[in-house]
């Protein structure tokens, strides 16, 4: 009678990038200069979207807003590693993939001003709208990327989501059947430390959350969320895998909320000032300066021109903001339905 | 993906079809409707808990995995909400999926993404996308079948926007409007009765749909309407011949589709008869019959000669024993007893404690 090990897992971490900025040459994926110019003129982007939206929020021009700073490289990272004509399933603090994804910022402004216009992404733009009950995308990103297969579509499929929304059913049943009919998809898990204020450590007695795919048979990989070399490196081996045929990859970004959950939030009564200090020093953005500078592709000049030039294009995107005409109340009924039925005609009238 | 509608106005609810006409089962309808719309289309598939399996959801689905391959027919994992997620995005996709349940009391599991995504997606899509989804759902009644395995939920679906419902009872019905489901951009809870499934009648063997929203008269009568839902048309209609012999003539009205709800034609058959009875297969508290009872009395009371009455089961859960069963569910006696009480009424006059 044997009594064996039958199966182990081996869960990979990988981390390319120290917080002093030094690239471990082997596991450095391909970037040409111009590349890693690109993916930093993003993330100042979306910090300096991510510190607008904030301020307009505090000044009452924008409703709740969710910010994303401390996760640029996570967002930006995964995101990157996509071609047009994938799709992408964004959670709520998502606005960092919406924008390395094009969507127009004054629409994300619009969309955190109660506009749900601002989610309806311009033709060409491949970008679902956000999901706010935490998790449920994850089936549908799943049952779409299951469509693309059996359409034999060159499509990969991305879900966005945090920690939080792994212990859903959605999550476990959606990663079930990936596995099972080895769908073109990844699954991106910004593991931000917390689920509002429920810290990781209360939400599974699991080491890792990438782990959690082995149950599901395939990969799970867990990355240092705050170098944007990792997550890059990892999400466009993933996506190669999903086009090849060969199933989806679960990756769990490491990374920090450098701000509260949300606006409405007050992050002091459930973590220490030390705590968030702590994580201030491996930002993401800073490293990949570090980066770049001791790699000559950054000068005090170009970053410069990259702060102007990114807080002009936030600024114009909050005059944009501001100047759209608010929707009317008949817009409500268009979309209920493919076509209004009888009643809601009969509504729209006794408006 | 235009199918030619049927000119077919009513057919009866129950009884052999018309001498020389094509008859088919319930069962063999809704098969023959599923077979032709894959044929047609290969973004149409089925999924769902057993229908690949030997039993076939009844038979409904009998022998389509081993023509269409299973790809395109197949058993899913139990997950009940997390296989909707899926459907819807499939959905979204482009593909026209129709996810089947054995038992509509699995759709609670189901209900956060039925009712948060599926009917909202193209809403907050901005009308970019749709989600042609069809969910079939099957209710029951009578075997013991108890709390858990007999639910009629179809009111918790016509409550929500975004939503169409459909309960089709006879044979032809159930193809056409299953054809018509399948072809709608919008998510649609298709309601079959078990009891309806060896029932036969006259099916048509091209592909047809029948318009969701619109309902039938199945018999023409002056001195009640009686709208009766999915199994009660044919309880109704049983009644109606009963009645008959007493010199009462009930006219009967098959919403086929309770979202959209074609009021217009009960409103005409109100207008007519002055008298309204609504036999549903689900609760009354809150139920399908409340919204009918709720449109006429707001569009048509002045033509009411009588209260309007709701047949229903009692506002408990199932209960489990066959004797208990007989007394809990409506029938055609409930309706028979409630059109003579309204004959002889007063719109003012008092409800009776019981229906
Ligand atoms: C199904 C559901 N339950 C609860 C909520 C309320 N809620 C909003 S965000 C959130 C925490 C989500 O945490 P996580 O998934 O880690 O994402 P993060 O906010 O950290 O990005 C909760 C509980 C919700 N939106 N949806």
């Amino acid at each position: 009678m044997p009594e064996e090990t039958i199966k182990s897992f081996n869960v990979g971490y990988l981390q390319v990038l120290d917080d002093e900025g030094h690239a471990d040459k082997d596991l450095m994926p391909e970037l040409s200069p111009g590349q890693i110019k690109e993916l930093y003129e993003l993330m100042v982007l979306i910090r300096a979207f991510d510190d607008k939206a904030f301020k307009l929020q505090r000044q009452g021009r924008l409703g709740t807003y969710l910010q994303v700073k401390g996760q640029e490289a996570s967002e930006v990272g995964a995101a990157y590693a996509l071609k047009k004509g994938d799709w992408i399933f964004p959670s709520g603090r998502d606005v960092g993939v919406l924008i390395t994804r094009g969507h127009p910022m004054h629409m994300l402004l619009q969309y955190r001003g109660g506009d749900e216009r601002g989610m309806k992404a311009p033709e060409g733009l491949d970008n679902f709208p956000i999901t706010i009950p935490v998790s449920t995308h994850i089936p549908i990103c799943t049952g779409a990327a299951w469509a693309s297969k059996m359409r034999r579509e060159d499509v990969v499929h991305m879900a966005f989501f945090g920690d939080g929304a792994t212990s859903r059913a959605d999550f476990h049943e959606g990663l079930n059947f990936a596995g099972i009919f080895k769908v073109p998809a990844v699954f991106v898990c910004e593991n931000n430390g917390y689920a509002i204020s429920l810290p990781r450590a209360r939400q599974t007695a699991a080491e890792t959350l990438a782990q959690k795919a082995f149950a599901y048979g395939f990969e799970g990989i867990q990355v240092d969320g705050n170098d944007i070399f990792a997550v890059y490196s990892a999400a466009s081996r993933a996506v190669a895998k999903a086009r090849k045929g060969d199933g989806p990859t679960l990756i769990e970004c490491v990374t920090y909320r450098i701000e509260g959950h949300s606006t409405s939030d007050d992050d002091s009564r459930y973590r220490t000032k030390q705590e968030v200090e702590e994580w201030r020093k491996k930002d993401p953005v800073d490293r990949l300066e570090k980066y770049m500078k001791k790699n000559k592709i950054l000068t005090d000049e170009y970053k410069q021109s990259v702060t102007q030039k990114t807080r002009d294009m936030v600024e114009k995107a909050v005059e944009d903001y501001e100047k759209v005409p608010p929707p009317e109340a008949a817009d409500f009924f268009a979309n209920t339905y493919a076509q209004p039925t009888e009643q809601l005609k009969e509504q729209m009238k006794e408006l | 993906m235009d199918l030619p509608v049927d000119k077919v106005e009513s057919t009866r609810a129950s009884g052999p079809a018309a001498e020389g006409k094509r008859t088919r089962t319930y069962r063999e309808a809704l098969r023959e409707a599923l077979a032709q719309a894959m044929e047609r289309d290969s973004r149409v598939f089925v999924a769902g808990q057993g229908v690949d399996d030997p039993g076939a959801v009844f038979g409904t689905t009998k022998g389509l995995a081993e023509r269409f391959g299973r790809q395109r027919v197949f058993d899913t994992p139990i997950a009940e909400n997390g296989i909707t997620g899926i459907m819807i995005g499939a959905a979204l996709a482009g593909m026209r999926p129709v996810l089947v349940h054995m038992r509509m009391d699995f759709l609670p599991m189901s209900m956060d993404q039925i009712v948060n995504h599926a009917a909202k997606w193209r809403f907050m899509f901005g009308g970019r996308v749709n989600v042609p989804l069809t969910i079939r759902c099957i209710i029951g009644r009578g075997w013991g079948a108890a709390a858990q395995h007999s639910q009629s939920l179809q009111a918790l679906f016509v409550h929500i926007p975004g939503l169409k419902v459909v309960m089709p009872s006879t044979p032809y019905d159930a193809k056409g409007l299953l054809l018509a489901s399948i072809a709608d951009e919008n998510p649609v809870i298709f309601v079959e009765h078990r009891w309806l499934f060896d029932q036969s009648g006259y099916v048509p063997e091209e592909e047809y749909v029948i318009p969701i929203g619109k309902g039938v008269i199945r018999r023409k009568g002056r001195d009640a309407t009686v709208v009766a839902i999915s199994h009660m048309a044919y309880e109704a209609c049983k009644a109606a011949e009963s009645l008959e012999k007493d010199g009462i003539d009930i006219e009967i009205i098959d919403p086929r589709s309770l979202s959209p709800l074609d009021d217009e034609l009960i409103f005409d058959s109100v207008k007519k008869t002055g008298r309204l009875i609504i036999a549903d297969t689900g609760w009354k508290n809150c139920g399908v019959g409340a919204e009918i009872a709720a449109r006429v009395a707001s569009d048509a009371l002045g033509y009411l000669k009588a209260p309007i009455r709701r047949i229903a089961t009692a506002d408990t859960p199932t209960p489990c024993s066959f004797e208990l069963e007989k007394e809990f569910y409506p029938s055609s006696e409930d309706i028979i007893f409630t059109v003579k009480e309204l004959l002889n009424k007063s719109p003012l006059s008092p409800q009776p404690y019981r229906r």
